[in-house]
């Protein structure tokens, strides 16, 4: 019984991200297939007077831009599930490794940047909510508001002139110092470059997570069963760790998870703000450059990481609410 | 059960002696909660006024009263959980020491204990075992919490469950049984019959005569006056904030000729296996106490004196009446 419902829930789940990856798909395909940028022109860039309309109709030929707009989804769809992703044109290489190259830098400012968001908004919202009332919380709250209404570039340019440009303490951009080897690159330098986007990004991450984890412990320390588990006389941190973080989390563990769309959203802001080679800033120059494979590459790859984040946010929620878990099988 | 009763309280009127301690005594007790304005002037709404109460081992004492009597507060009042705005007065006394703040945070769950109203008083995510095993202090809590799960019927199966998965009955169980393995020397049963249905509610009553048989003195917070009548040793009237009478079980029979007080009698003429007449009119809010004796202007023995002084408590035939004509 147990194993058939997890494999049900599997297959339930293969099925959404199928049908979800081919809308997406489709929607973006339409979208760049009636944007005004001609990529043969994107393609060839300042050389244009220097390629006869002859040589731009061959490569329309070769690209296959004659062909009706089904077709070209069709080829593009049959090359993509045999695992061809098709050539970057900004970037003259195959599409997966730009993706695998971006995706890395990415994942590393994405990563750090969530999880130090999830942390310091969790014990944020837990001391607010504890310190209810209290001039400390109302200078959580009125901090959380706020960055909740900053846009994350304008905090990136702030982060920026004050500890790249007055102060200096960090480098103004990129992923690496500019003009060395790749290998010679210390993993220091590295964390160097990586810390003002994620800063960024974590700052303005906090406010979500810190606000529902407040009004959410608020709640509970209002409730029926903390009302008795105080009469029962347990309390302080004991009766914060019994019986709030459990209940407490679970704003915080969906929201955080279900976020991973907005992390993305915020890296890409991010990452043109540093020019950090990450995937933000590859998708927004596939997108100018009408680099249709490129695009779409990244467009699906960030659907399954949002789908992915969304996934975990229901399992853990199961795994922490046994009225979750055991409310579906009953 | 009645003779266990004739242990503790041999006669009338001797556990009102001054010669022993009880085990809980609250003296004028007052609460008020403290309300910001406009402009930033306070206003004070008194919710209860004159409470006296005695709880002896042993005994179980029904705090009677209607909805808006303020007798729910009493039990936050006695376990420390109010409100901060909360001004409360008068005191209260646990083993013939005064209750400070300190000494009840010492107290509470292990010399007092709660059985909550709600079942939502139960953590929705810790199964019901953990909950009970909380305030057990001797080392193997799982077998006291066994035995005490076979003792109120519970399957040892539930214990494994979580609050969503127990009927209501069983979570009923499961709150007296944190009562029962507690070494809580006063329960406070703070309204543990809300709508219970006959079978239920003589279940929970077997509960809290269960727990006055260990030695325990209970609080027995209730609106329904034949609930506290069959199972109460004492009975203490709760009108407007205030202790009105305190009465002996016995005193309730026939045509209510025993009773002291005018509101008790109509209390007690308005049950259905009585004369089932309701008494006109409706309790003061909070607030909004009249002058005087709160009960004048419902009283049909009131007089000039009734709306002008507060009647003190005094002892009348065995038992306690806050009124100039009892």
């Amino acid at each position: 019984m147990r194993m058939q419902s997890i494999s049900l829930w599997i297959v339930k789940h293969v099925f959404k991200l199928i049908l979800l990856l081919l809308a997406v798909s489709l929607l973006s395909f339409a979208l760049i297939s009636y944007s005004p940028i001609d990529p043969v022109q994107a393609y060839v860039g300042a050389d244009m007077t220097r390629v006869s309309p002859e040589q731009r109709a061959n490569i329309a030929e070769y690209w296959g831009l004659n062909e009706s707009k089904t077709e070209q989804f069709l080829a593009w769809g049959k090359s993509f599930l045999r695992g061809e992703w098709g050539t970057s044109l900004i970037y003259r290489t195959p599409v997966a490794d730009v993706i695998a190259e971006r995706f890395q830098s990415s994942l590393a400012l994405m990563g750090v940047s969530w999880l130090l968001a999830g942390v310091i908004g969790f014990w944020l919202g837990i001391v607010a909510g504890m310190r209810q009332g209290t001039w400390l919380d109302k200078m959580i709250q009125a901090y959380c508001f706020m960055l909740a209404s900053t846009p994350a570039f304008w905090l990136g340019l702030l982060l920026l002139t004050l500890f790249s440009v007055w102060l200096g303490w960090f480098p103004v951009g990129l992923s690496t110092p500019a003009g060395m080897n790749a290998e010679n690159v210390t993993l220091v330098e590295r964390l160097r470059h990586l810390f003002l986007p994620a800063l960024t990004l974590s700052i303005v991450g906090v406010a979500n997570v810190a606000l529902h984890t407040r009004q959410k412990l608020v709640e509970i320390l209002d409730s029926e069963f903390i009302r008795f588990a105080k009469a029962k006389g347990e309390h302080g941190l004991r009766l914060l760790w019994r019986h709030g973080l459990r209940n407490v989390s679970l704003p915080a563990v969906s929201l955080h998870f279900a976020s991973f769309g907005e992390i993305f959203g915020g890296a890409v802001l991010a990452e043109q703000v540093f020019s950090y080679p990450g995937l933000g800033q590859a998708v927004v120059q596939a997108g100018l450059g009408g680099d249709v494979p490129l695009l779409l590459g990244i467009v699906l790859l960030s659907t399954l990481f949002v789908f992915i984040g969304n996934m975990l946010a229901d399992l853990l929620y199961k795994v922490i609410d046994p009225r979750m878990r055991k409310g579906e099988n009953g | 059960m009645s003779h266990l009763k004739r242990n503790i309280v041999t006669e009338d009127g001797e556990r009102f002696s001054a010669g022993d301690v009880p085990l809980f005594k609250v003296e004028g007790l007052s609460l008020s909660f403290r309300r910001f304005q406009k402009r930033m002037r306070e206003n004070d709404v008194c919710v209860i006024r004159n409470m006296d109460l005695t709880i002896n081992a042993g005994e179980i004492v029904a705090i009677v009263g209607a909805s808006g009597s303020g007798k729910s507060l009493l039990a936050n009042a006695v376990l420390g959980l109010l409100p901060k705005n909360a001004v409360l007065g008068g005191s209260i006394y646990f083993q013939g020491e005064v209750l400070t703040p300190e000494r009840l945070h010492q107290l509470r769950g292990k010399e007092m204990i709660l059985i909550p109203q709600s079942v939502q008083a139960l953590d929705p995510l810790m199964p019901s075992a953990r909950q009970v095993q909380a305030v057990i202090r001797s080392e193997d809590k799982q077998a006291v919490q066994r035995d005490i799960f076979a003792k109120v019927g519970l399957p040892q199966e539930a214990g494994d469950l979580y609050p969503f998965e127990l009927s209501g009955g069983m979570s009923r169980r499961v709150l007296a049984s944190i009562a029962m393995a507690s070494q809580a020397k006063l329960v406070i049963a703070d309204e543990p019959t809300p709508g219970l249905d006959e079978k239920a509610l003589q279940e929970v009553l077997e509960h809290i005569k269960l727990l006055a048989k260990q030695g325990r003195g209970m609080m027995f917070i209730t609106h329904d006056i034949s609930a506290a009548l069959q199972i109460a040793d004492q009975i203490a009237v709760f009108y407007a904030g205030e202790t009105i009478e305190l009465a002996n079980v016995q005193d309730f029979e026939g045509r209510g000729g025993k009773l002291r007080h005018p509101y008790t009698r109509a209390l007690w003429r308005s049950l259905p296996q009585n004369d089932f007449v309701p008494l006109a009119g409706s309790q003061p809010v909070a607030g909004e106490y009249p002058s005087g004796c709160a009960f004048h202007p419902r009283c049909p023995l009131a007089t000039e004196l009734c709306q002008q002084q507060i009647p003190e408590l005094r002892q009348v035939s065995g038992g306690w009446v806050r009124c100039f004509y009892a």
